[in-house]
């Protein structure tokens, strides 16, 4: 900031902060721009080879073609709007999840909410469901209450020696190794059928996206907007550290507590229905903090964003790599992503932990 | 605000930090709080914060509600996060901001950033400064929401000479003219001397001596506190000078 005549420090005060506030909407208009475009190739693509104006046709309602109907209504904008909203709910609860326990290498996958996710899925593809439900259903169902099961252990464990941060990771470690454990354990003793349904859904795919499902997911992710907003600064306070949170008049514990119980229910969801996608969580908190800072006010919608683009992009990845055929969304993210990350974290000179 | 504290008790697991200690603070007064390490000083203020849990009463005028906005400045002065100095000094109104950052918060945060000498630093991310300058940006939070007690947990290590004369001039004249009751740690005897008003002494949690820095600030208490020899004699004005401190 540099004095300029005539004018008082208030006045260039509220110009940077203003500058700043201009600069974060112009990322955030500019990363969901992307988000429409990505969404608009992932309907345009898929192995049946439609052509653009045919797709946007039947989106539109413009033309009558059953087949292409059913193609683009039934299969292609399920996904592509389901890419959409788990990249979003896997981005936000990475970042809430890396904000609360003040560290970078947080995440759902690496905590043992994924693990614990597909430990629950595992069990309902191997033994059957306990409750008549159909498998579409009844797997979901199972992995996003083990993934709430692995939270809840996270905290509990965690709570033994006042929830710190270091603890709460320490015990999504060991949540990570248990289930991994257990899941392990699965696959030891299933039929090899078994064995490959467990295996493709811990790949993670998006090919079992229907409307309910997607609109479940939304559902939840619009219910988890006023808890949040409800808390932007205090979570924006908590990276100060704990002592001066609390002495800036947050009750940190019950407001840490609130906030697994947004990530257990953000990352349940998401996993549920399209298995195990790990390195959303991880990567979209970081790509957004670079670009928009901590202010969880744009960092929140940021990590959204970036997770729902991230997925989207690798949804029309995952389609284009091999003509024909469908790569399992998990590797193709990982494989794209892994190398920007590298690249994006090396060259960013913020101090940020 | 006047704050009474009575028997207060903190223990940390097995180990007592701050034993039945009671004491008085009072607005417009710089109360200094000094003790060798480990004395229950840095302690006594977290109780007073709310940010330890303690046994005992401390009564705020005289109710045993503690007052919503506290300035409080933790001793530590890490800070790794994106946050630029501005938004780190908003964050000490906390409790008044809205989604949307308003024009008088913004002018809050600006008055006490130049009232510190900072303002320059306002666009700067808090990690990328230096210790002394991040103990500044922590000073103007624990300010920001213009509180009635200020609670300072050695607010000058980090600075230089110059700008610790400048700090304990801006807290005595802060404490003066806002009636604020002022609580602060310190471990330099001539720095308690200048900027306190009284000053309270402690040793393994316990109060030793507390008093009028002319009548606390003695050879023998420095003797009792610290097993420290000090040679003390007074300035023009009569206020204790700190002249030599030896090993006893």
């Amino acid at each position: 900031m540099t004095a300029v005549p005539g004018m008082t420090t208030a006045d260039a005060l509220t110009a940077t902060y203003r500058g700043v506030q201009a600069r974060r909407i112009a990322v955030l208009g500019a990363a969901l721009a992307t988000l429409v475009l990505s969404f608009l190739v992932d309907v345009a693509t898929g192995p049946a080879m439609l052509s653009l104006g045919k797709v946007a046709g039947s989106v539109f309602g413009l033309t009558e073609d059953r087949t292409v109907d059913a193609i683009v209504w039934n299969i292609r904008l399920p996904v592509a709007v389901m890419a959409v909203l788990v990249g979003a709910c896997l981005g936000l609860s990475g970042v809430i999840m890396q904000t609360i326990l003040n560290n970078p290498l947080a995440s759902s996958y690496t905590l043992g909410v994924s693990a614990g996710a597909g430990f629950g899925a595992g069990l309902v593809i191997l033994f059957g469901s306990a409750i008549p439900l159909p498998e579409a259903y009844a797997i979901p169902l199972n992995a996003f209450l083990f993934a709430a099961l692995a939270c809840a252990g996270v905290y509990s464990i965690g709570r033994t020696r006042g929830a710190t941060p270091e603890m709460l990771v320490l015990a999504g470690i060991a949540m990570l190794f248990l289930f991994q454990a257990g899941l392990a354990l699965l696959q030891f003793i299933a039929s090899p059928e078994a064995l490959q349904s467990i295996v493709f859904w811990l790949f993670g795919s998006l090919q079992k996206a229907t409307w309910p499902k997607a609109v479940i997911i939304a559902a939840v992710l619009l219910a988890m907007v006023p808890v949040l907003m409800h808390d932007l600064w205090r979570l924006t306070a908590l990276k100060l550290g704990d002592e001066r949170a609390t002495g800036l008049g947050i009750a940190v514990g019950p407001l840490r507590l609130r906030a697994f119980v947004v990530i257990s229910v953000l990352t349940g969801v998401a996993v549920a229905f399209v298995g195990t996608i790990g390195f959303i969580g991880l990567v979209a908190p970081h790509v957004a903090r670079i670009f928009l800072g901590e202010d969880q006010r744009a960092l929140l919608p940021g990590a959204a964003l970036f997770g729902a683009l991230t997925l989207s992009l690798a949804s029309v990845a995952s389609k284009t790599l091999l003509p024909g055929a469908i790569f399992p969304i998990g590797i193709v993210t990982a494989l794209i992503g892994v190398p920007f990350f590298i690249w994006l974290i090396a060259r960013s000179r913020r101090a940020y932990w | 605000m006047r704050i009474e504290i009575d028997a207060l008790s903190v223990r940390y697991r097995s180990h007592l930090a701050l034993d039945t200690v009671s004491l008085s603070a009072h607005p417009g007064e710089v109360l200094g709080v000094i003790g060798p390490n480990g004395s229950g000083k840095s302690t006594l203020l977290k109780a007073i914060a709310g940010v330890a849990a303690a046994s005992g009463s401390i009564r705020f005028d005289g109710m045993s509600k503690r007052p919503a906005v506290i300035g409080y400045m933790p001793q530590g002065i890490e800070a790794k996060a994106a946050l630029s100095v501005l938004e780190v000094v908003l964050l000490g109104r906390l409790g008044r901001l809205g989604l949307r950052v308003s024009r008088t918060d913004l002018e809050a945060a600006s008055t006490i950033l130049d009232e510190i000498g900072i303002a320059a630093l306002a666009g700067r991310d808090i990690g990328a400064l230096s210790g002394g300058q991040r103990q500044l940006v922590f000073l103007a939070q624990a300010l920001a929401a213009s509180p009635s007690i200020l609670i300072l947990d050695e607010p000058l290590s980090a600075l230089d000479i110059r700008h610790q004369l400048e700090i304990s001039a801006l807290v005595r004249r802060l404490t003066a003219e806002r009636a604020l009751t002022t609580l602060i740690v310190l471990h330099d005897l001539p720095c308690a001397a200048r900027l306190a008003d009284r000053i309270a002494i402690l040793r393994e949690g316990r109060l030793v001596a507390v008093g009028t820095v002319a009548d606390v600030l003695t050879a023998a208490n420095v003797r009792a506190a610290f097993d420290v020899e000090a040679s003390i004699g007074q300035d023009e004005t009569g206020l204790p000078v700190v002249q030599s401190l030896r090993l006893s």
